[in-house]
């Protein structure tokens, strides 16, 4: 078990909206092992960038509970000043878009060189130089020494984000998490972001959090995935199993819903992801989208359920899912 | 005869510069961009970020002053700002990327798709708001809907109010301006049906915008992959995934990431030859200045861009 890294135990994030707390993560356990990509995927508004906020520490006003253990350090527990000390050092995030996460006014070298500054202040200056053009090199900037002068703006969204990725493995992390990662960028730089990121969880040894809505994205990159709907984990799985074998309504229609070879018809989800406040808070929370199956199918409070080594499903109405396209005479093919 | 015919187009930004303010150089933005469109089939213009497709569109439409060339629509030339008069307007219609900053949020779902009706054709209140509501059954909105402002709807919901004002004028011609590039899957698959089934039913005819080349194969006929203002290669749906001639278009079909995990490793190896070939024959295929080289016929329906010897 000292493959363990992250270790996340019913942890909920709730905001407050008027006067009382909505939870955007509800109850969600979670283990990231060493030199692993765990995939979590889902809409907008599954919670997903918020789990990742969670476990950064990096929302002011949430209420957290539950334990989120890197190692032995509880992060939930931890005080400004133990996470400052984390933060950029063992454990470091990629943020979604390159343009907001750069400082404008500062020059990309003094940029990645200033997490050196806090987290191994006993460098050199000249240490620190070549560290940062080592990384510039890394994450495969061309003409380094040039690009360390220069400004954000100079660069191009592709450039910028390996600039912001070259700022977060800085300090060699153990964890790292990436939202969202190339969603702002062109396929071709897609695909060279995502064979650094697997060519650094290789090298460092580290745990990846990759979160995602693009499904080719994770099918590419993760060794584990969970699905994530309306703040809970409906489905984990290893990345086989859950492309193979999917079994939560919720993860069949997300695969479905992809343009993929022969398909006529794109399986479209009824109805809307449910905001925070109007979340159903008891029984199946995906229920209301599936109305066409029996409402005995649900549990009354679902909970995972191993199904195989590995693989958890939330509530028991897999069993009796089928797409309303197929019919009912699909039942037997979609669960096999 | 095409309903849509595009020869030779050309935009070109001017680059203002020293002290006078004088145009030192111009940005191709569009370099010489031929296609037809036939009435009925959807057309798919795919480029990475920078290659002029959503430009093409634009100028097609008149929202971009054209350099040089010519468009042809329904065999009248509409090159110039002053031949695209209302008439013309009215039967090419735009829909646009983000569905949060193209509706104005200050009107009411009834005036937002209503504003073409006023603009062109002279209905009374009740006429009026009887076609904003055939449009709202017809896009899957509730009748409802006409009182709201467009924050009270989800990102699919407000594409759809988009759509709607897009066909409120029963246009023949449709320009897609990356309409599910903001949207996730399942309404992106929500969105794309819906296009394709308001296509049968009216006869419309797409120019589709887009990044997303899986979203591309899924709704179009033909396709045009672009590259820095030019044509790199043209062709019906099968000419460019299952025989894709000029090394950009492989470089792009490569990169798009594998729904299958078990292929994952042939995949990387796949994508890294290709990204390799790409290097190595960048020289071959592109010029000095590193633009494409002009189409030549690899077959009747399918043109690439290789090099003069070639």
């Amino acid at each position: 078990m000292s493959n363990r890294l992250l270790e996340i135990e019913n942890l909920t994030t709730s905001f407050r909206i008027g006067d009382g707390y909505y939870a955007a993560v509800d109850n969600v356990s979670l283990t990231v092992n060493r030199n692993e990509v765990l995939g979590i995927v889902g809409e907008s508004g599954s919670g997903k960038s918020a789990l990742a906020f969670s476990i950064m520490r990096l929302h002011n006003r949430a209420k957290i509970e539950g334990k989120i253990n890197l190692e032995d350090t509880d992060l939930v527990k931890a005080s400004t000043n133990e996470l400052n000390k984390l933060r950029g050092d063992s454990l470091s995030m990629i943020f979604q878009d390159p343009l907001t996460a750069l400082n404008p006014l500062m020059e990309i070298g003094a940029q990645i060189g200033e997490t050196l500054v806090l987290h191994r202040p006993q460098m050199s200056k000249k240490q620190r130089y070549d560290r940062v053009i080592e990384l510039l090199n890394l994450v495969g900037i061309p003409r380094p020494e040039h690009v360390y002068q220069q400004y954000p703006h100079e660069l191009s969204g592709g450039m910028r984000q390996r600039v912001v990725i070259a700022i977060a493995i800085a300090n060699k992390p153990q964890l790292l998490i990436a939202d969202e990662p190339t969603t702002a960028l062109d396929v071709t730089i897609q695909a060279q972001i995502l064979d650094l990121i697997h060519k650094l969880k290789e090298e460092m040894d580290a745990g990846i959090i990759l979160i995602t809505h693009d499904l080719g994205v994770v099918a590419e990159m993760a060794d584990r995935v969970a699905v994530m709907y309306a703040g809970e984990i409906v489905e984990v799985a290893e990345v086989h199993t859950l492309f193979e074998n999917p079994l939560h309504p919720y993860t069949r229609s997300l695969l479905n819903s992809v343009p993929t070879e022969g398909q006529d018809k794109l399986h479209v989800i009824q109805g809307i992801v449910p905001s925070l406040k109007n979340l159903p808070r008891t029984g199946c929370r995906f229920a209301a989208r599936i109305p066409w199956i029996d409402e005995s199918a649900h549990e009354e409070n679902p909970v995972l359920h191993e199904v195989s080594p590995g693989h958890y499903v939330r509530c028991t109405c897999h069993s009796k899912f089928y797409f309303p396209e197929e019919g009912k005479e699909g039942e037997a093919n979609g669960a096999s | 005869m095409a309903l849509l015919e595009v020869r030779d187009l050309k935009v070109h930004f001017p680059i203002k510069g020293g002290i006078l303010n004088r145009t030192v150089g111009h940005i191709k933005a569009v370099d010489g961009v031929n296609f037809s469109i036939e009435q009925g089939k959807t057309y798919g213009l795919v480029g990475e970020s920078g290659s002029g497709k959503s430009t093409t569109g634009k100028a097609i439409i008149g929202l971009e002053q054209i350099t040089e060339g010519q468009v042809i629509f329904n065999g009248e030339d509409i090159t110039s700002i002053k031949n695209k008069t209302k008439d013309i307007r009215k039967d090419i219609q735009m829909i646009f990327q983000d569905p949060y900053s193209s509706l104005n949020p200050r009107k009411r779902v009834l005036d937002i798709i209503a504003e073409p009706l006023r603009n062109y054709e002279k209905l009374t209140k009740n006429e009026e708001k009887q076609r904003v509501y055939e449009l709202l059954e017809l896009v899957g909105l509730t009748p409802e809907s006409i009182w709201k402002f467009p924050h009270q709807f989800s990102g699919g919901q407000r594409q759809r109010i988009g759509v709607a004002r897009a066909i409120a004028l029963k246009p023949k011609l449709i320009i897609a301006d990356e309409p599910v590039s903001a949207l996730d899957v399942s309404v992106q698959a929500q969105v794309l049906n819906f296009m394709q089934d308001i296509q049968k039913e009216l006869g419309l005819t797409y120019l589709f915008i887009s990044h997303d080349l899986g979203v591309v194969k899924h709704m179009c006929d033909e396709i045009a992959i672009m590259y820095r203002g030019r044509y790199v290669e043209q062709g019906t749906k099968d000419d460019i995934f299952e025989n894709p001639q000029h090394i950009y278009t492989k470089r792009l079909i490569a990169a798009i990431p594998d729904v299958n995990p078990r292929n994952r490793d042939k995949h990387y190896v796949f994508r890294q030859e290709v990204k390799k070939e790409y290097e190595q024959a960048y020289d071959e295929y592109f010029d000095a200045e590193g633009l494409a080289f002009g189409l030549k016929d690899i077959s009747d329906t399918h043109r690439v861009a290789l090099p003069e010897r070639g």
